[in-house]
């Protein structure tokens, strides 16, 4: 049994249809929002920094668009998580404000605990993904 | 020999300007002697405060305003002539307005303006020493309870705010775009370390993003502190493992002494927690300390509201809590416990409205209806995230959502741990629930009304949110609030 990836806004619902991107797509949109593409194939918790399928689409007013690009990322990396996100770049936020995985490798190889045991029972906790043992490209 | 100045004459209803008459040594009404100013022109600098008051029968209210004003900055019962050594015209607060309360005859607020110099710099402590602080037990009032504050930039400059803030919190956090879900630990007294570690394991791998210490663990007999964050950090990054999200558990710092808390929250730290927490009640001063190394820490500062009932609830008499809120986002907190409308605890919808905006809001408009009494613009403070926590369940889903909107953490406690299924059940439920729910919401769906229609949906293929529809459906908590807003919006004619 492989593991679920359950970051993002909504990896507990079943994997979303195009339709069902292109509807959070434009209600980002409706708010004024730049969506984003970025994909990985390091999907620790805290990596931060996936890899940006260009910049976030700031002149791009409709769905359509953004799907076109969507569906390219995902032609380009088809092993590899993807995931779309919204830049709010009004006062108050300028962050991003909905980020959800749209694309899984078939295998989600998951992540080791590994513990480094110390003084007082204190562990020193490290969090290591398979995925990442092998060198980029060769993963997944 | 000095003439006596005859004070008989006198107008009682007005600031005696004749100094000779007003320093004569005896006592004075309040407006006498110079609290009830009804032209004055309100200062950027002045701090202003709405007090709800009801003075004794006879009192007229505009002298009981003065009197307000008064005993929270320089009066005391009788004239001195030292005043006279001081600009004290500047130090005097000055109450500039007194309205009838709709709907409540015997009680008026009335607003009072203090001059920036009457506080010191940064401190929570001395500003609500004045506000909060004799005044409360004064005889001529029957009951006092403050209202709202306009806290001005210049002051609001000095303080610390949020040490982290929503939107760093969710940047450490990967997480965007929905509520936080998080769940109080149960039975809140009495499991061992290690069970309670069981238990923080199962709501966090089944999919909350936080798990929570109840107020009042600290470290009792049955499970010491250190017992308690070498488990629960084992049982976070295990299940931080097990779903590849960031988690944490609020890890209660709370003790006796300020070197206990310190020596507590370094623990937390160096094991690697994300967050920690501290209870209302350890008084304003802590929690500003507190603030200040979780910010020098690179911690989430939780706050639990233990004890603002006391004096929150109700109506009459004491603090509302927005002004709580408005204090804890100035000392520097990054959650507070702020009603969840549709729970088990007090929290009547538009006073939630107007507590909600004083945490999250970069600018709050004066807005009576939502008890809002005085525009206040943030100055850059970061915003503080509110908690909704107490007697809510998946079946609200659509409501919370709809009430409190996306920044706020969800807290199910007995609605996670209390599920059939068992916790990592009740976990799944209430996560299906909520991306269920957002992602209806995004997509044009009404949710207010076809919320129940998307949960049964997703019941479908979700069998623990099911069983949580199920076990809860008819659980609701319907009484009157006894904290409400005294003003309805007046609908303006089309033209």
């Amino acid at each position: 049994m492989t593991m679920r990836l359950t970051q993002g806004q909504f990896s507990f619902l079943p994997d979303l249809t195009d339709e069902e991107i292109t509807k959070q797509v434009t209600y980002a949109l409706d708010q004024g929002w730049a969506v984003a593409v970025e994909f990985t194939d390091d999907p620790h918790p805290r990596n931060t920094y996936w890899e940006m399928w260009g910049q976030p689409m700031f002149d791009i007013a409709d769905a359509a668009g953004v799907m076109m690009e969507v569906k390219a990322c995902r032609k380009a990396n088809p092993n590899k998580y993807i995931k779309v996100l919204a830049f709010d770049n009004n006062r108050g936020f300028e962050t991003i404000r909905m980020s959800f995985i749209i694309n899984r490798p078939a295998n989600e190889d998951g992540f080791e605990l590994v513990r480094a045991e110390g003084p007082g029972r204190n562990v020193n906790y490290t969090i290591r993904s398979y995925a990442t043992e092998k060198p980029t490209g060769a993963r997944y | 020999m000095q003439e006596v100045a005859e004070r008989t004459v006198v107008d009682d209803s007005q600031q005696i300007t004749d100094m000779k008459v007003r320093y004569k040594s005896g006592v004075l009404k309040y407006k006498q002697m110079g609290y009830w100013v009804p032209d004055y022109e309100v200062k950027d600098t002045d701090v202003l405060a709405a007090f709800r008051i009801t003075p004794q029968d006879g009192v007229d209210p505009e002298e009981a305003a003065a009197a307000v004003a008064g005993e929270s900055s320089t009066a005391t019962w009788t004239v001195v002539w030292t005043d006279r050594l001081t600009d004290c015209e500047n130090y005097r607060a000055k109450a500039y307005r007194v309205d009838p309360i709709p709907g409540a005859p015997d009680q008026y607020m009335a607003y009072i303006a203090y001059d920036l110099d009457l506080f010191e710099e940064g401190s929570i402590a001395n500003l609500t020493a004045s506000i909060i602080g004799n005044v409360f037990g004064f005889k001529p009032l029957k009951a006092l309870r403050l209202e709202d504050m306009r806290i001005p930039t210049a002051y609001l400059k000095t303080f610390q705010g949020p040490a982290t803030g929503i939107i760093a919190e969710r940047e450490r956090l990967n997480n965007y775009g929905r509520p936080l879900l998080g769940a109080t630990m149960k039975p809140k007294l009495g499991l061992s370390g290690r069970n309670y570690g069981r238990v923080v394991y199962e709501a966090l791998k089944g999919g909350l993003d936080f798990t929570k210490d109840d107020e009042n663990i600290n470290s009792q007999p049955f499970m010491h502190w250190r017992d308690r964050y070498l488990y629960c950090m084992e049982a976070v990054n295990k299940a931080t493992a097990e779903t590849g999200e960031i988690k944490g558990t609020y890890l209660n710092v709370t003790a006796a002494t300020m070197e206990d808390m310190y020596e507590r929250a370094e623990f937390a730290r160096q094991l690697g927690s994300v967050i920690i927490m501290i209870d209302l009640v350890i008084g304003y001063t802590a929690i500003q300390s507190m603030a200040k190394w979780a910010r020098r820490n690179d911690m989430i500062l939780h706050l639990h509201r233990a004890g603002h009932s006391t004096y929150t609830r109700q109506k009459s008499h004491g603090v509302s809590f927005r002004v709580i809120a408005k204090w804890m986002r100035m000392a520097g907190v990054d959650h507070i416990h702020a009603g969840t409308v549709v729970g088990k605890l007090e929290g009547d919808p538009n006073v939630i409205r107007g507590i909600y905006d004083t945490c999250r809001e970069v600018h709050v408009p004066k807005k009576l209806e939502h008890g809002i009494l005085f525009d206040q613009p943030w100055a850059g403070l970061k915003k503080l995230m509110p908690v909704a926590s107490g007697g809510i369940h998946a079946g609200q889903m659509h409501q919370l959502l709809t009430y409190l909107g996306d920044d706020v953490v969800l807290q199910f406690g007995g609605g996670t741990i209390g599920h059939p299924g068992g916790i990592q059940a009740g976990a799944v439920a209430n996560r299906v629930a909520l991306e269920a729910m957002v992602k209806a919401r995004n997509e044009g769906i009404d949710i207010w009304n076809e919320g129940p229609e998307v949960l049964v949906k997703a019941a479908k293929w979700c069998q623990p949110l099911r069983a949580a529809l199920d076990t809860w459906k008819d659980v609701t908590f319907d009484y009157a609030s006894t904290d409400s807003v005294d003003y309805v919006p007046t609908p303006t004619p089309a033209f």
